[in-house]
């Protein structure tokens, strides 16, 4: 416990070492341009009813794991968040697969 | 990097310790590729990953675009969030990969005498500012709401502190010289909407807000250029405000002359206009206005919830603590539920929109134990007992509440 407390008293010294100066010290002198990829994500939605709907309108914005991670959420929630991304993030989604996509969200994800 | 090392000699100092063995920083991973987030009502897993540029290990919440949350115990490391841990959430996918430095330009214009262009060596010529700064989604702790909210299913995650470092906002302003009747200054970044007619991700703040000389245009995050997934090059600063504000990749300011009528800052990230925020469930007919000042809050970074304490023996409690758009003025520790308080004391000062460390020594009696913390900022402001709701799960701020066993 001992060691501990000299721990914590050692981070706080780091700390007050590097407290801002009065002046902006400018450490940048240059920018490396960047040239990166950005993972994908190709998980598909799980088979089952609905699931052709969902794959096809869903993922050309963003990956599965985003609705995958949500809890159980009521149907009416479900709805409007289909309805959301027609009408606000303008999806191309007919009246067909979006009652779809409701149907199979609430399958998998539905709560009272 | 050197965030792993230091986390590697923390275990391995606790064990020659010799004190309740590791569970006392025990974090709730479940095998080297996944985390519980323990949210309530489930669904909290998450895998780990590794596969983000510029990023060391972080928590997967969605991979296009990405969401990608701290490992909470980063905050127990230091009061600066180190820049490849530092979370990361974008609206939209269509995110350049790839950026000039030497072509990038940033562009003001609109209601302005004279438009002006500026290359970051333009900027790197200009007076230089720097500030510790607190950057926190607006939606950071969003998995914690009962009843649950959809949205990004954050944990305590969503939030870093830096030190951030490039020109006012207000300089960069005055080179195009603001005209008479300006209203509001709109930031729009590199980034653009998948779908053609979908909203552009831009936000806007009032002009006068825009021009306090404190919101700033970084070029750098602790000392080091931006990392493509947290702005690269330039970010907006926009210090005690939510991070959706602080627009990444930073190149188009306009000058608006009538309020910003464009969705995401006239209809999206709206809070109930109360007190913390809160509404009923299912509650109609509640004016909703745009989210702004951040809000106090505090954690114990160095007790995982269900960890094992020796009883009756001193425990070194430590954790960060910010005080929202102001300072800490003090962090207080409850071991009986809230009937009584422990003044905690507090780390060095780095400014006041920066974390603040905090710690304080405890002895627990054997049994089932609870510490709650509460940080009261410098205009006394405090965090509620009882945690708020709205609809989109933003400005979570309940006293947290971590339960023990000392034994």
């Amino acid at each position: 416990m001992a060691r501990l407390i000299v721990r914590a008293g050692l981070a706080l010294l780091c700390v007050a070492a590097t407290l801002p100066a009065a002046e902006a010290a400018n450490t940048i002198r240059t920018f490396k341009s960047v040239d990166v990829d950005l993972p994908f994500g190709d998980r598909m939605f799980p088979d089952g009813p609905g699931s052709d709907a969902i794959n096809n309108n869903c993922l050309a914005c963003h990956s599965a794991g985003m609705v995958l991670n949500q809890p159980p959420l009521p149907r009416t929630t479900w709805q409007s968040e289909v309805t959301k991304m027609r009408a606000v993030y303008k999806a191309p989604i007919s009246d067909e697969d979006a009652a779809s996509i409701v149907d199979y969200l609430t399958r998998i994800k539905g709560a009272n | 990097m050197r965030m792993f090392n230091e986390a590697l000699c923390r275990r391995t100092l606790l064990k020659r310790a010799g004190i309740a063995g590791l569970s006392l920083l025990s974090s709730s991973a479940l095998a080297d590729d996944a985390i519980d987030l323990w949210l309530p009502g489930g669904v909290g897993t998450r895998a780990m990953t590794t596969a983000f540029p510029d990023k060391g290990r972080m928590i997967l919440q969605r991979t296009r675009p990405p969401l990608l949350e701290t490992p909470f115990e980063t905050f127990d490391n230091d009061i600066f969030t180190p820049n490849q841990l530092f979370y990361v959430r974008w609206h939209w996918s269509n995110i350049p990969s790839n950026i000039d430095a030497d072509a990038f330009r940033l562009t003001v214009h609109g209601h302005v005498n004279t438009n002006v262009v500026l290359s970051l060596r333009d900027l790197l010529a200009m007076p230089a500012v720097d500030l510790v700064a607190v950057n926190q989604c607006s939606g950071n702790s969003r998995g914690f709401f009962q009843p649950r909210v959809p949205g990004g299913q954050w944990s305590n995650g969503s939030m870093g502190n830096a030190r951030w470092t490039g020109v006012r906002l207000k300089d960069v302003l005055d080179r195009a010289g603001v005209k008479s009747g300006a209203v509001a200054v709109r930031f729009n970044g590199l980034d653009e909407q998948v779908l053609p007619d979908g909203p552009d991700f831009m936000k806007s703040l009032a002009i006068d807000h825009a021009r306090d000389g404190e919101v700033m245009i970084a070029y750098a995050m602790n000392g080091q250029q931006l990392p493509l997934l947290n702005g690269f090059p330039l970010r907006l600063v926009v210090p005690g405000w939510y991070a959706t504000y602080w627009v990444k990749m930073l190149n188009d300011i306009e000058v608006l002359d009538g309020p910003d009528e464009s969705f995401w800052t006239k209809s999206a990230y709206l809070i109930p206009d109360t007190p913390g925020a809160t509404m009923t469930p299912g509650e109609t007919g509640v004016k909703m206005v745009p989210i702004n000042r951040m809000v106090p809050r505090s954690f114990v970074t160095n007790l995982a919830a269900g960890a094992r304490v020796t009883a009756g023996a001193p425990l070194e409690l430590r954790g960060i603590a910010f005080g929202g758009d102001t300072g800490v003025k003090n962090v207080d520790v409850s071991l009986d539920r809230g009937a009584t308080w422990l003044a905690a004391s507090l780390g060095a000062d780095a400014g006041k929109y920066s974390f603040r460390r905090w710690q304080l020594s405890v002895t627990p009696s054997r049994g089932d134990q609870a510490i709650m913390i509460r940080c009261t900022n410098s205009e006394g402001k405090t965090q509620p007992a009882e945690a708020n709701w709205n609809p989109s799960g933003f400005m979570r701020n309940v006293i947290e509440i971590t339960n023990f066993v000392a034994a």
